[in-house]
């Protein structure tokens, strides 16, 4: 009923940006991030100049994905969502059998003219398939087709954890179930697999985990027993963290960071240096900023139209918030070290495009509103 | 179908799905309240902890070497003194190129290979921003012509280090000593005396002599430098400098133009010269020869040098101090007072000198030095010709016993107690000691070879110095001692040795004044006293006509002085000798020649200054044309600086 409202009225009030497909709050506050990551990053580089500006291209790039991706009804990624599924799990396969090894990970293909991460597309891919699996029945989804799109998810996450690549199949895992949950998946169920999954923990410890994951476990568990180790990165991101105090050491004058203590101060550990810079109070600040984001990607999902749409945009925007809590968590201590970055502040690369894709999909999902009849 | 149940339960669906979206945005701020608290804890209740570690972390505290304090002679001359050496280092991080580098370097200064390779191997296992040592000592000229062309070679760095140098060479190795690196044993040494905080920064320490009796005078405080650095160690700036604080300077008694005078009056021979000044024991001259330079050791000797100095002559061994000599007819004066002050003879007792001495039962003649002997002798001439056959006499009726006991009064048999480590007792002969050492009783025999200052008797040129000191001073003791004062420099303004500009000028200590002097406080013994005082003035006289009688034995040594001196000659045998054999110094080994003796002092009447001279081997002659000159030309330089400065006084005071 307001549905039908809705549209008459939007129709009418459509704004410039609204017409592009872009949702200013949203944005808003990403430009916001964006530009506080920069400043971070300056001071984490070493104050290079040059790091910053590739940066900045890349966050145009990012934005430019962004953009188009927003101009993408999502009804094609209802109709396109399997067959690239499909596609992208071959390609994981493809990247076991042949992949060009980095970092003691095998994540890329070669394609010859350029190098590929298939993973980094099974992040939006993932969602869509199991939001249009289960969108096809009923909601709330019934256990055969829960355990169906567990299945769905399960495949790729296990090709990923296998190059080995724990962070992504982590955030991969969690977009698919994320949609599961919210597709109404029963309370009982949820205990049971709760059960499963600490029945599958020492399996996975056991056949799964390669031993630089474990030991980035066991160093977590206990950091202080190799401080000069493997132990020695939490330490220091502890160190930068604790001495920032309330208020910090002020920008460029984080001595951890400035000095070289830290471990990858501009990627990875970026949150330790802002941190040690601008301390809780520019936590806090940081946070409410990734509060927004959720808050307004969460709205998305309230609004959206259909099923799935609804589960799409939730699924996107919870998994936007793992990776902040699993890139805090883990430079503050209460995680182990899984390769995640800081979302839009950590310096580079791949992940961020892929980022700013989802961005793409969910101000595609607020703009893009059919009339129903 | 499918189209119509999702249309017709879409108001349901989209309550579920608002409920289940609230409840992850309810779990969205547990989990951030979860990083909150966990930042909290870490920013708020443990900032102080996370504080110190962070500071620990960029802050080091490097320890600072003081200087060495400096050693001056009596009148300010500069004998050990910290003289910049130079190295060449480069810093890979700041050369383009280093084999274009080194070529060009080499087309400057001799590179060896084997420094380029050394370099080539240490530069593989440094930081690239830490300076690696290409050359360790570079020459002046090499210094200058670098500096010149500087601007040609960014990165290549000049670095000056202070070292001990002691300018005088072998002429002060034996008083002084030298430095050397800190080894292994040193350092647990330092542990153990509760100083190794203080040698942190500290590379040389005192090894021998001087230098390493008065160490912790010569050493100085630590100093400390707070630094910020990174994760690689590299210094970023200095946070606070808490100067080290240098060594105390020191001055001797030591006059270095009267060891030049000794070194010269000893040349070509082996031996040993001390004076004395007998008013404070203060040690005027100290020169053992061969001698060898201390400079060697302070950069670690090689190999080579150090066999060289290991060869016949012995140049290692400070003879002042560990030379043990038989003391033979310098004795004579002590004996002679021992005889007087236990009555065994008087001034005017006279024995018949035959030109021997024969014990009642008969069997063997000690010869006197003169075939036809003497004839009628008293004390005065005994010690003036120097007669054995009266001290052969003299020490069999004195007895052992008598002898060992006043000996030791004066000294003999005992370190002196002068201020460095290297002191032998030598030996003071005695029942309980020939008892101790061979397990015989003692003989009479003996006792009649002591009477001449041979047999088991040996002593140290110093101990004979200091027991002449005793006699002029007529018993009263002064410790022998180089030390005269020590004093903090006024510009104790701390130059790191890390810092040291090229062109500081070395002799910069010249300039400063001293300020904080404090004199040496003499060490004085309980005085020997004699039964009867005239018996000091007795056998002072005897001595005094040694030398200047035409028949005493020193006569030649002083004819002509300008002082007044006395003194006493001797000549060690090396070897006993069988009864009636000639000695004739050019038939038996060098080695077995016979030792030059001469003790003096002048002047006579207030004396300043005693003089043991020890010569071994000499090929002609005896104590007295051997060892004799070597006392005077001392003496002469003595007094003839000591009439220039009382000239130059009496002309400031005008």
């Amino acid at each position: 009923m307001n549905v039908r409202y809705a549209g008459k009225d939007e129709a009418k009030k459509k704004t410039l940006l609204e017409r592009i497909h872009i949702d200013w709050p949203l944005l808003v506050v990403l430009l916001t991030l964006m530009t506080l990551g920069l400043f971070v990053i300056y001071s984490a580089g070493g104050q290079d100049t040059a790091l910053v500006i590739r940066q900045i291209i890349r966050l145009g790039i990012g934005l430019g994905v962004m953009f188009v991706v927003a101009q993408i009804p999502p009804i094609v990624y209802q109709r396109w969502a399997v067959v690239v599924f499909i596609l992208g799990i071959l390609m994981l396969v493809a990247v076991l059998l042949f992949g060009h090894v980095g970092k003691g990970a095998q994540r890329w293909l070669d394609l010859g003219f350029m190098k590929f991460q298939p993973s980094e597309i099974m992040k939006l891919v993932v969602p869509m398939t199991i939001a249009w699996f289960i969108s096809q029945y009923e909601i709330p989804a019934k256990t055969k087709h829960i355990i169906g799109a567990f299945i769905l998810v399960m495949i790729p996450t296990l090709l990923i954890s296998k190059q080995p690549d724990l962070g992504t199949s982590l955030l991969i895992a969690s977009s698919g179930i994320f949609v599961i949950f919210l597709a109404g998946a029963s309370w009982r169920l949820i205990g049971i697999s709760l059960g499963l999954i600490s029945a599958f923990l020492p399996i996975l410890w056991t056949f799964l985990m390669k031993d630089y994951q474990k030991q980035r476990v066991l160093t977590f568990l206990n950091p202080e027993e190799d401080p000069l180790g493997t132990g020695y990165h939490i330490i220091q991101s502890k160190i930068a963290i604790g001495s920032g105090g309330l208020t910090g050491k002020g920008w460029l004058q984080g001595t951890q960071s400035q000095l070289e203590f830290l471990p990858e101060p501009h990627t990875d550990f970026i949150f330790s240096v802002f941190s040690e810079e601008f301390g809780l109070f520019g936590v806090l600040g940081l946070l409410f900023i990734y509060l927004l984001i959720v808050m307004r990607g969460l709205w998305i999902a309230y609004c959206a139209q259909d099923a799935f749409t609804k589960l799409l945009a939730g699924s996107l925007t919870l998994t936007f918030f793992v990776y902040v809590f699993v890139n805090i968590g883990m430079v503050s201590g209460i995680l182990p070290v899984v390769g995640v970055p800081l979302p839009l502040v950590s310096y580079g690369g791949t992940s961020m495009v892929t980022l700013m894709a989802s961005f793409g999909v969910l101000m595609g999902i607020s703009t893009h509103r059919r009339l129903i009849s | 179908m499918v189209k119509r149940v999702s249309i017709k339960n879409h108001s349901a669906e989209a309550n579920l799905f608002a409920r289940r979206a609230f409840l992850t945005f309810v779990g969205v701020l547990v989990m951030l309240l979860i990083l909150i608290n966990n930042v909290y804890e870490l920013e708020v209740n443990s900032y102080e902890k996370y504080q110190t570690r962070s500071n620990k972390n960029r802050i080091k505290v490097l320890p600072v070497a003081p200087n060495r304090g400096l050693i001056y002679d009596r009148n300010g001359v500069l004998l050990a003194k910290n003289k910049p050496f130079y190295s060449l280092s480069i810093i890979p991080e700041q050369v383009k190129n280093i084999n274009e580098t080194l070529d060009k370097l080499s087309s400057i200064i001799d590179i060896s290979d084997e420094q380029r390779a050394n370099f080539v191997k240490n530069s593989k296992r440094t930081r690239r921003f830490k300076p690696i040592e290409l050359i360790s000592r570079l020459n002046d000229e090499e210094v200058a012509r670098i500096s010149v062309s500087q601007h040609l070679f960014p990165g290549v760095l000049i670095d000056a280090r202070l070292k001990r140098y002691y300018p005088f060479g072998d002429l002060t190795t034996h008083s002084l000593g030298y430095v050397g690196r800190i080894n292994r044993k040193d350092l647990i040494k330092l542990d153990q005396q509760g100083k190794a905080d203080d040698y942190k920064a500290t590379k040389d320490i005192g090894k021998l002599g001087l230098e390493r009796y008065y160490e912790d005078t010569l050493h100085g405080t630590i100093g400390h430098q707070e630094v910020e650095v990174n994760n690689q160690g590299r210094i970023l700036r200095t946070l606070s400098y808490n100067p080290p604080i240098p060594g105390t300077d020191i001055s001797l008694t030591l006059d270095i133009e009267l060891q030049m005078i000794a070194k010269r009056a000893l040349a070509g021979k082996r031996g040993a010269v001390v004076a004395i000044d007998p008013r404070d024991g203060g040690i005027l001259a100290f020169y053992s020869n061969p001698s060898y330079d201390g400079n060697l050791f302070v950069h670690g000797i090689s190999s080579k040098n150090y066999k060289a100095l290991q060869n016949r002559n012995r140049p290692l061994v400070n003879r002042v101090t560990k030379g043990t000599y038989p003391p033979a007819s310098t004795i004579k004066p002590f004996l002679g007072l021992a005889g007087l002050d236990n009555h065994t003879v008087t001034t005017s007792s006279k024995l018949w000198d035959p030109g021997f001495f024969m014990l009642k039962d008969g069997k063997r003649k000690y010869r006197d030095h003169l075939k036809w002997g003497h004839g009628w002798v008293t004390l005065e001439e005994a010690v003036m010709r120097s007669c054995n056959t009266y001290f052969y006499d003299l020490a069999y009726r004195l007895g052992i016993d008598k002898i060992s006991e006043t000996m030791a009064k004066f000294g003999f048999g005992e370190s002196t107690g002068i201020d460095i480590y290297e002191e032998s007792s030598a030996i003071l002969p005695s029942r309980g000691w020939k008892r101790a050492r061979y397990n015989q009783p003692w003989y009479h025999g003996d006792t009649v070879n002591i009477g001449i200052g041979q047999g088991f008797w040996t002593v140290t040129p110093l101990q004979l110095a200091q027991a002449t000191s005793i006699l002029v001073n007529k018993g009263n003791i002064f410790e022998p001692h180089f030390l005269a004062a020590t004093h903090e420099p006024i510009f104790s303004e701390v130059v790191n040795p890390e810092n040291i500009e090229l062109d500081s000028t070395e002799d910069a200590a010249f300039l400063s004044i001293e300020k904080n002097i404090v004199p040496y406080t003499v060490n004085e013994k309980p005085p020997i006293e004699l039964s009867n005082d005239n018996n000091w003035d007795i056998i002072l006289e005897a001595m005094h006509k040694t030398v200047s009688k035409p028949s005493g034995t020193g006569f030649g040594a002083f004819k002509g002085t300008s002082y007044d001196a006395a003194g006493k000659s001797g000549t060690g045998e090396v070897v006993g000798r069988a009864q009636d054999t000639d000695y004739d110094a050019t038939k038996i080994s060098e080695s077995n020649r016979d030792n030059a003796m001469f003790i003096a002092f002048a002047p006579f009447d207030a004396p300043e200054i005693v003089i043991a001279v020890a010569i071994e081997n000499v090929a002609v002659g005896g104590g007295g044309s051997n060892a004799g000159p070597v006392a005077r030309q001392i003496m002469d330089q003595y007094f003839a600086s000591r009439k220039l400065s009382q000239t130059n006084n009496v002309t400031a005071k005008d």
